[in-house]
């Protein structure tokens, strides 16, 4: 059996390891680029969202190197994500590709479902190798969400530009090399000495921009055209709403409790949106309140063309942007958007912000001498 | 006291408009729909959305400001999340209510019970039955109000069974001859498909080039059941369960000389559903198939071009 699966920011690191530890052959998807997007969009449904493109190519790539079983997640709707693995099947069988493809459906009540579907690729691994393997990449997932964070502050203020991403990758090196909860602490400790040593600049006050959006287009650096590597290098430090590590609490552990996740965020949103809408949708009015009231100078909402739940939002965000008085850029990306289009719109964008800041600055000025 | 109730003329009033009448004049209130499509409300509904909100919530804002020019005291627009188990509507209908308020400004009070029939029995009864506590006092009304609404649904889906189109039933059209020389069906919301503005009249328009036209509502519950047997996992979306479980049906019992599939641009769920059902079609290389996507920019030309291009082929074909 030889594994493969889709391509979600740094989440191959943790999946390699991960089959790798319970003994199966791993043949990560190479790396998306062009060719993984043009193979995407030429076999997928026109209108599909860029994820379920990206997925695609990213198959198609791996199952060219030889790869014969596809671990996809699922879903129980109404997101469209939750459907994508049986288009993709259908899609592929007609390219003539032969796999087999398990479909991780997220447990309905009973965790048991989604480890009996574990258990078909664990094959005579013992249960104790198995948790240890599960819970090494369960502390990979969490040093990578850490590390992620540090970058993001810690890119506004480099000397020298690029050497935060420089050291950000070579930080990815060593957790990708460890094996064991302690080797992956270890590396951790590594990666963040090398960001510190990076040379910094003044830390004076830097605009600061909150991400929110559909989680897939925030976690794939790839899909959102580095939106936020664009934003450090031009001096804003920026927070992404979206973590792996907090949306697998949520969605994995806590619901199979029955319990809810993300009341924070519900709450925030509760005044312009109480109910679920599918997707993402609720928490992304939620998460602009909250960078709202915690005085971020604006927010970036990122969604994939089409995408009916993050539409719903979208709708209501020109009002949450009035109430809560924070500016926004609402970005609809898909196959077609450009760099070079994407870093007007963002030197616009932060224009406004740094005026809207002047502004305020004056007035206090002004109440203060008056 | 009377009391008026706007019903926009959009979206899920193809499906329950019978239901949500009788529940309503049962408790004493006027029932006011909006106009028919016209160019002028398509256009309010696309000022007042998000230019990526599909054509028919754009057209459905629209509806809702033409209610607000009739000045109703009240305009219905549930949040329809479930109305079976395990499946859920699309999530536009969930949101409907804050897409709306979030749009246009100057809104009635908007009525806006939670349906969510699949998971929640009886939190869905218990809003209901606060709903018309609002507006009848009288010991008894909501459980006869809701009877008036089940029986006025169950006699509405029998007539749709019987042929006829739910604006034929709707707007108490007769019904068409059954005579057709081919049959073709055609799979897409009833809310697209339905709407004669929309659309551009496509039914009206195969029938009068000769076909028979079936639709999914036109099947029993069996067949739909039917035609998902063969499928992994069934989808969660109500309206995509049914077109991909009639697609399926009418494919494998050889029912249906042709097919044409209309999705609106930019819809979530069609763009997998209907990649599957042409998928299906394409494998077993005997029925063809025509797929039109709708917009707010679609032209009435080149649909007829196509449609009768389509039709040609069909008999073409049953010539040979």
């Amino acid at each position: 059996m030889k594994v493969t699966f889709p391509h979600l920011g740094s989440l191959s690191l943790v999946l390699s390891g991960l089959f790798a530890d319970l003994g199966l052959e791993v043949i990560p998807p190479p790396p998306i680029s062009k060719r993984t997007i043009d193979l995407g969009v030429l076999h997928a449904p026109e209108f599909a969202c860029l994820p379920l493109k990206i997925n695609l190519g990213n198959f198609i790539e791996a199952l060219e190197l030889g790869a014969d079983t596809i671990v996809m997640g699922g879903g129980t709707g109404p997101c469209r994500f939750g459907y994508y693995a049986q288009v993709q099947r259908e899609i592929l069988q007609d390219l003539g590709f032969k796999f087999q493809m398990i479909v991780l459906e997220p447990p309905q009540g009973q965790l048991s479902e989604l480890v009996d579907k574990l258990m078909l690729l664990c094959g005579d691994k013992r249960p104790l190798q198995i948790l240890q393997a599960v819970y090494t990449a369960w502390c990979k997932i969490k040093a990578l969400d850490k590390l992620h964070r540090e970058v993001l502050r810690h890119r506004a203020f480099e000397e020298e530009k690029g050497a935060t991403t420089k050291a950000y990758e070579k930080g990815l090196s060593y957790l990708q090399q460890a094996r064991t909860p302690a080797e992956v602490r270890a590396g951790l400790r590594k990666a963040l000495a090398l960001l510190t040593q990076a040379k910094q600049k003044e830390k004076k006050d830097a605009l600061r921009v909150g991400l929110i959006g559909e989680v897939y287009m925030l976690l794939e650096p790839y899909a959102n055209l580095q939106v936020e590597k664009l934003l450090g290098e031009m001096g804003v430090v920026v927070e992404r709403s979206v973590y792996l590590s907090a949306w697998i609490k949520e969605h994995l552990i806590l619901s199979s409790m029955r319990l809810p996740g993300g009341l924070a965020t519900k709450r925030a949103a509760a005044k312009y949106i109480k109910y679920f809408v599918g997707g993402h949708g609720r928490e992304t009015v939620g998460d602009m309140v909250r960078y709202a009231r915690r005085g971020f100078d604006g927010v970036i909402h990122i969604l994939p063309f089409t995408c009916t739940p993050e539409i719903v939002a979208q709708s209501i965000l020109p009002v949450v942007s009035r109430q809560e008085g924070i500016p926004y850029l609402s970005l609809s990306l898909d196959e077609q958007s450009g760099e070079a289009g994407l870093i007007t719109r963002l030197e616009a964008f932060l224009d406004l912000l740094q005026q809207r800041r002047r502004k305020s600055l004056s007035r206090a000025f002004k109440f203060a001498t008056s | 006291m009377s009391f008026s109730v706007g019903i926009p003329r959009a979206l899920l009033y193809y499906y329950y408009f019978p239901a949500w009448q009788a529940f309503f004049q049962t408790l004493g209130a006027e029932i006011v729909l909006s106009d028919e499509t016209t160019k002028h409300i398509l256009d309010q509904g696309v000022r007042a959305a998000v230019e990526e909100t599909c054509l028919p919530v754009k057209l459905f804002l629209g509806h809702v400001a033409n209610l607000c020019e009739k000045n109703v005291d009240f305009i219905f627009i549930p949040r329809v999340v479930s109305v079976e188990r395990k499946k859920y509507l699309c999530p536009k209908f969930l949101g409907l209510p804050e897409i709306v308020r979030h749009c246009l400004p100057n809104l009635p009070e908007i009525l806006t019970p939670e349906i969510n029939w699949g998971q929640r029995e009886g939190k869905t009864l218990a809003e209901l039955k606060k709903l018309a506590a609002r507006f009848c006092h009288e010991p008894g009304s909501f459980h006869r109000a809701l009877q008036a609404a089940l029986t006025a649904q169950k006699l509405y889906e029998a007539k749709l069974r019987q042929g006829l189109t739910p604006q034929e039933v709707l707007h108490n059209e007769k019904a068409p001859l059954p005579a057709g020389n081919i049959r073709v069906a055609v799979l897409g919301h009833a809310y697209n498909l339905n709407d004669s503005f929309l659309s551009l009249n496509l039914l009206k328009k195969l029938r009068a080039l000769g076909a028979e036209v079936i639709t999914a509502e036109m099947l029993p519950a069996q067949a739909i059941a039917k035609g998902v047997k063969s499928l992994v996992k069934e989808s969660f979306w109500t309206f995509g369960h049914q077109l991909l479980g009639v697609g399926n049906y009418l494919l494998r019992e050889n029912k249906i000389a042709g097919l044409v599939l209309v999705a609106s641009f930019g819809c979530g769920p069609d763009s997998l559903i209907c990649e599957l059902i042409e998928r299906f079609y394409k494998r077993q290389r005997n029925v063809p198939v025509l797929l039109l996507t709708l917009d707010e920019h679609t032209g009435e030309a080149g649909i007829i071009t196509r449609l009768e291009a389509f039709v040609d082929m069909l008999y073409w074909r049953k010539a040979r």
